[in-house]
């Protein structure tokens, strides 16, 4: 049954993108999300054997590699982690599939999106599910190439197709850090199993390596080289610059894959791999610092985005952010609290705002929009459930897992944790005033659009209504629900041996007016976003004119993309070229085998000119010859 | 063993380009002739499986082994097979039928000579690959080059002549060494056997040069850096077939002779060269993708590509270590079958538009989507993406490279992302986008033989990327015995 989970999506996906053509764009559809509702429908009740009967299981299903000492297997892994995983991957994928039936009602390629969307599902059901790191990079890569599939889905456009490759190849940066970080482990342990690794942790925590002359702990450099490979999935500041140009895909690709599910897979890794971390203090407190700075980051250039969805994905890379900075201080269980609400309340971000594309007819520029909220009141409603949630809007599912976030971060007592709550406090005011201000340019204010008229601007069909309103219960009620049993202070029964703390967890209260800071903050950011957006409209205007080289490096994405571009892409072409043309034509040719020929070919016109078939010259040569030896003949 | 089934494998092709050679050329015969020539080669190809059926996996001496006076006291005809060679056999005998199926449309004048090329080229691959005996190897070794030769130069484009002779030269230039080496080999222990060989051992004293002489050989062969520049200009003047063979299994001879020669009997040079060979690895790897990304035609970016590919493939053998050497030897089969997939599947296009050029293309998948999802395949499986072989062969090499030297493997592994970065743009510039060129618009998609060749190399890449036991069993034992000897050998010098 387990199996099921795993599989139901795969023949899903082979049946519509194989067979698609035969079985009809209709049937493909609902085939696709009725077996991957099945597989939501049975890992509810795995996650729930796992919280009632502490079910665990290490399902071998067969033999992958096996060379000298290196074995690796096909496996499914379930305990608490990964059951968790489950639920969010299968129970969002199965909302999105739902979803994509009335989203993608007027593709031409309807079984194709559904069978990419199917095999997403289970390439991340492999990665979230293995019992080793081999198979887990198996769904690393997996996942990236149907994110690959599904970003440059309307292969047409030029656009599209580049920011496909940009997402595969700036993952494979990180996957290279990934892969090495895997070399490590295998050159440490001799095993790729986590449960082999994680027993023999110990043993090596005082193991030095040496690279380059520098002398590291061995331990840290695994942790580095693994979170390289965190920072690519999951688009954390350096490696980020993918994420925004992913939203060329069709929107419920953007909230499956870059905000639900595929995005979060670098945390899981952090967090599965929580016994390494446990022992490398340094690239712990480098974690936080990562995520404190992506968070800001990306809430920074949210602010002053116009695409809808460019927003929504900085914000999901700050909010990424917040589940970094949560597994750097140690509390791991708080970033998977984090991962689990924000799943919901992202994917129902996304959602809703491809609603409000469908309405506008493939508009998304929030400048062009506005007025609108009495024309798709259930969107709009819904769209407000969203941003009360992903701001921390008091007793909705954000505000209980960011502010255990920022309170962890307090309590750590050191440097980087008051460093990050300060960030963290910072920050969650900023989403609050990108957020609203999203959602005030959208549906308030005067109806913008000059191509499309108002009247025609209409709610989206009830396929579609109805996957934003279940995600809609989750954003408000999981947080709530769920807040004991993923960070229950004191008795985390639940996690059990998933998640390691070398020390327990501070059961600490961080003193009242902190506790009361972020709420108030994100209280007061609605009046005045309202007050910004809707009402004085002139100000953030005049606010920017008088700021223009701020206002410039932050729509600029404070320049990260034109950096890249002169330090990589443009760099690596020159080299190519200088490499192929001067390099091998040049200089290999030129003195190999082009060269060695035409000075062959020189030497031997030089060597006719001695038989010019003249009789006196060749009597000449010979008298010179026979004097030169009567000469040395007479010397000697 | 009663019945000689290597010399058969060996012998077979042969007989069936003699029969052709005999028959008369005439237009209306083509047909008959390349009946009788994949008749001959899958033949082969079956008495291949039947011969990995029978093939002990459990023991690492050589199997099947014939051995026949030929020069009283100098050589013998030797032949025998273990792990590390059968696996090679096959895929000679498994890519050859299908390059036969595919001349049909690439090759337009004297088919009937063509085949006979080939199917010669194919009796000296198996040769080579079962040889066991320095001087029958080095035969064969050089023997593979004639065909080879008359292929780029009689069928194939423009600039043909040139290209034949750099590749001839080149590889000409590379073996004399060798045989000079063998000579010597000859005159220091008296045999040219080289089971004998590995059993007395060839003193450290001369190890070194003899090494030398090898290497110019097989670093030609392989190609490695700054001796690869005849590769691109053989494929791309090579016809689609010639380019197969080239590719899938010329290229391979190489790396095996580094395996069966350099490794097996300078086990001391070995080591010391080691580093001289990682540095050449890790350039090939990085320059030749950095080129690669830049290549306008592409049957030459595939090329380059080969040549980082290879790159891998020396820098495993040399780790020492059983990923490494399991990871190359795997890589090389691996390499075999996309390398010859993408080559085939430019040639699909070629023989449409006539144009190898990236610019020609775009926009190809809203017309022929069968091909566009097999060329996706075999893109994903060039840049090593878990679930094809392409992966388990490079990841096992790095793994094992990272085991014996930090550095190389992190230099090498940027050639996975570089990789990454020119297989995909490729494939976009010339699938997706707009349909722009208007001659495109005629295209038509695979038909029946190029979609059937173009799946009997998607499955095998497929399969062992999801199930690599039946390679790696195969050669397990052999490598782990080759290791030890080595072991052995560089503790007791």
């Amino acid at each position: 049954m387990e199996l099921s989970i795993i599989f139901l999506p795969l023949i899903a996906s082979i049946i519509s993108g194989f067979f698609g053509k035969f079985i009809g764009d209709r049937n493909s559809e609902i085939l696709t999300s009725v077996l991957v509702s099945i597989s939501a429908l049975l890992s509810i009740h795995v996650f729930y054997q796992v919280i009632v009967n502490q079910y665990e299981e290490n399902i071998v299903i067969a033999t992958w590699i096996s060379s000298g000492s290196l074995d690796v297997n096909w496996s499914m892994l379930i305990d608490p982690l990964s059951a968790v995983m489950l639920v969010v991957v299968t129970s969002i994928s199965a909302l999105v599939h739902i979803y994509s039936i009335g989203y993608m009602s007027d593709d031409p390629h309807k079984p194709r999106f559904m069978a990419y969307l199917s095999l997403f599902t289970f390439a991340m059901l492999m990665l979230v599910t293995s019992d080793n790191f081999i198979q887990l990079f198996f769904g690393w890569e997996g996942v990236g190439l149907c994110s690959y599939f599904l970003i440059g889905f309307w292969f047409k456009k030029e656009s599209a197709n580049a920011a496909a490759i940009k997402a595969f190849v700036v993952n494979r940066v990180g996957d290279f850090g990934f892969a090495l970080g895997i070399f490590l482990i295998f050159y440490l342990f001799g095993t790729v199993n986590y449960s082999e690794v994680f027993q023999e942790i110990p043993t090596v925590v005082n193991k030095n390596l040496s690279f380059l002359g520098f002398d590291v702990k061995a331990i840290d450099l695994v942790c580095l080289l693994l979170f390289v490979g965190a920072m690519g999935k999951s688009a954390q500041i350096l490696l980020h610059t993918w994420l925004p140009d992913a939203m060329e895909g069709p929107t419920p690709v953007s909230a499956l894959i870059h905000a639900a599910t595929m995005v979060t897979a670098g945390v899981f890794l952090v967090v599965r791999c929580s016994p390494i971390y446990e022992y490398s203090l340094l690239i712990l407190n480098f974690i936080t610092i990562v995520g404190m700075t992506t968070a800001f980051f990306a809430a920074t250039v949210a602010l002053v985005q116009t695409d809808i969805k460019k927003i929504i994905a900085y914000s999901t890379c700050s909010q990424l952010g917040y589940m970094f900075f949560a597994a750097g201080v140690g509390a791991y269980n708080v970033a998977m609290f984090h991962l689990f609400t924000h799943a919901f309340f992202k994917a129902l971000l996304f959602l809703g705002s491809g609603s409000v594309i469908h309405a506008f007819k493939d508009e998304q520029n929030i400048n062009n929009m506005g007025g609108v909220w009495k024309k798709l009141p259930y969107t709009y409603a819904l769209m407000i459930i969203g941003t009360l949630a992903l701001t921390g809007f008091p007793f909705l599912s954000g505000f209980y897992s960011k502010d255990a976030i920022i309170e962890f971060a307090y309590l750590r007592g050191n440097t980087v944790g008051y460093y990050a709550a300060g960030i963290g406090i910072i920050t969650a005011f900023l989403t609050s005033i990108y957020s609203w201000r999203l959602i005030f340019k959208t549906f308030h204010g005067e109806y913008n659009n000059k191509v499309i008229n108002i009247d025609e601007t209409h709610e989206s069909p009830l396929v579609m209504l109805v996957p934003l309103f279940i995600l809609s219960l989750g954003a408000v009620f999981a947080g709530y629900l769920f807040k004991g049993l993923f960070i229950g202070y004191g008795d985390n029964l639940f996690w059990a041996e998933s998640i390691k703390f070398l020390e327990p967890l501070s059961t600490e209260h961080p003193p009242l007016w902190f506790l009361l800071l972020t709420p108030c903050l994100v209280l007061l950011s609605i009046p005045i976003a309202y007050y910004l957006f809707v009402k004085n409209k002139e100000l953030p205007f005049a606010i920017a004119s008088m700021n223009k080289p701020l206002y410039n490096f932050l729509v600029h994405k404070w320049y990260f993309d034109e950096l890249y571009d002169v330090l990589f892409i443009k760099s690596s072409k020159k080299l190519g070229l200088f490499l192929w043309k001067f390099c091998d034509g040049t200089i290999i040719d030129g003195f190999g085998p082009d060269g060695i020929s035409s000075f062959i070919k020189k030497c031997s016109i030089k060597a006719i000119k001695f038989q010019s078939g003249f009789i006196y010259q060749y009597a000449f040569v010979m008298l010179l010859g026979f004097s030169a030896l009567l000469t040395f003949l007479i010397v000697k | 063993m009663n019945f000689p089934i290597l010399s058969s494998l060996i012998l077979l092709p042969t007989i069936g380009a003699l029969f052709l050679f005999f028959t008369k050329n005439k237009e209306g015969n083509n047909l008959t002739a390349k009946y009788v020539a994949l008749f001959t080669s899958v033949v082969n190809f079956l008495i291949s499986i039947y011969l990995w059926v029978f093939f002990d996996q459990s023991t690492s001496s050589f199997q099947f082994i014939e051995d026949r006076k030929w020069i009283e006291g100098f050589i013998n005809y030797k032949v025998g097979v273990d792990g590390i060679s059968i696996l090679f056999i096959i895929l000679t005998t498994f890519i050859t039928p299908l390059c036969i199926i595919s001349v049909n449309n690439s090759v337009k004048n004297r088919l009937r000579d063509f085949l006979i090329a080939i199917l010669i080229m194919e009796s000296f691959m198996i040769g080579v690959f079962c040889a066991l005996d320095l001087v029958v190897f080095y035969l064969f070794f050089e023997a593979g080059l004639i065909p080879m030769f008359l292929i780029i130069g009689i069928w194939g484009g423009e600039r043909r002549v040139y290209s034949a002779f750099k590749f001839f030269l080149y590889t000409l230039l590379g073996s004399v060494l060798m045989l000079v080496a063998i000579i010597s080999i000859y005159w220091i222990t008296g045999t040219t056997d080289v089971v004998q060989l590995y059993d007395i051992g060839i003193d450290v004293k001369y190890q070194n040069l003899l090494w030398l002489a090898f290497f110019s050989s097989f670093a030609v062969k392989t190609p490695m850096w700054p001796v690869h520049t005849w590769l691109p200009d053989a494929h791309v003047e090579a016809p689609t077939a010639g380019s197969v063979l080239l590719a899938a299994i010329l290229l391979k001879m190489a790396g095996y002779g580094f395996i069966r020669f350099s490794l097996g009997l300078f086990p001391v040079a070995s080591e010391v060269f080691t580093p001289l060979i990682y540095i050449l690895s890790v350039i090939a790897i990085i320059f030749t993708s950095l080129i690669a990304l830049m290549q306008e035609d592409m049957k030459k970016l595939i090329a380059y590509s080969s040549v980082a590919h290879m790159g891998f493939v020396t820098l495993g053998i040399f780790t020492l270590q059983q990923q490494g050497i399991e990871g190359s030897i795997i890589q090389m089969i691996s390499h075999g079958l996309v390398s010859a997939a993408l080559f085939l599947t430019v040639g699909v296009v070629y023989d449409r538009m006539h144009s190898r050029l990236i610019s020609t293309y775009g926009g190809l998948v809203s017309v022929i989507p069968k091909y566009s999802i097999l060329f996706m395949l075999f893109a994903l499986a060039s840049l090593g993406l878990p679930g094809t072989s392409g992966f388990i062969g490079e990841f096992l090499i790095l793994m094992g490279a990272f085991k014996d030297n930090f550095l190389v493997a992190v230099i090498a592994s940027i050639g996975v992302i570089l990789g990454a970065a020119y297989m995909l743009w490729l494939y976009k510039r010339v699938v997706f986008g707009k349909l722009i060129n208007e001659d495109l618009k005629k295209i038509l998609d695979l038909n029946r033989s190029e979609y059937f060749i173009l799946s009997c190399l998607a499955v095998p890449i497929l399969f062992f990327g999801f199930y690599p036991d039946p390679l790696i069993n195969t050669i397990e034992v052999s490598v782990t015995d080759l290791i030890n000897m080595h072991n052995t050998n560089i503790a007791g010098k």
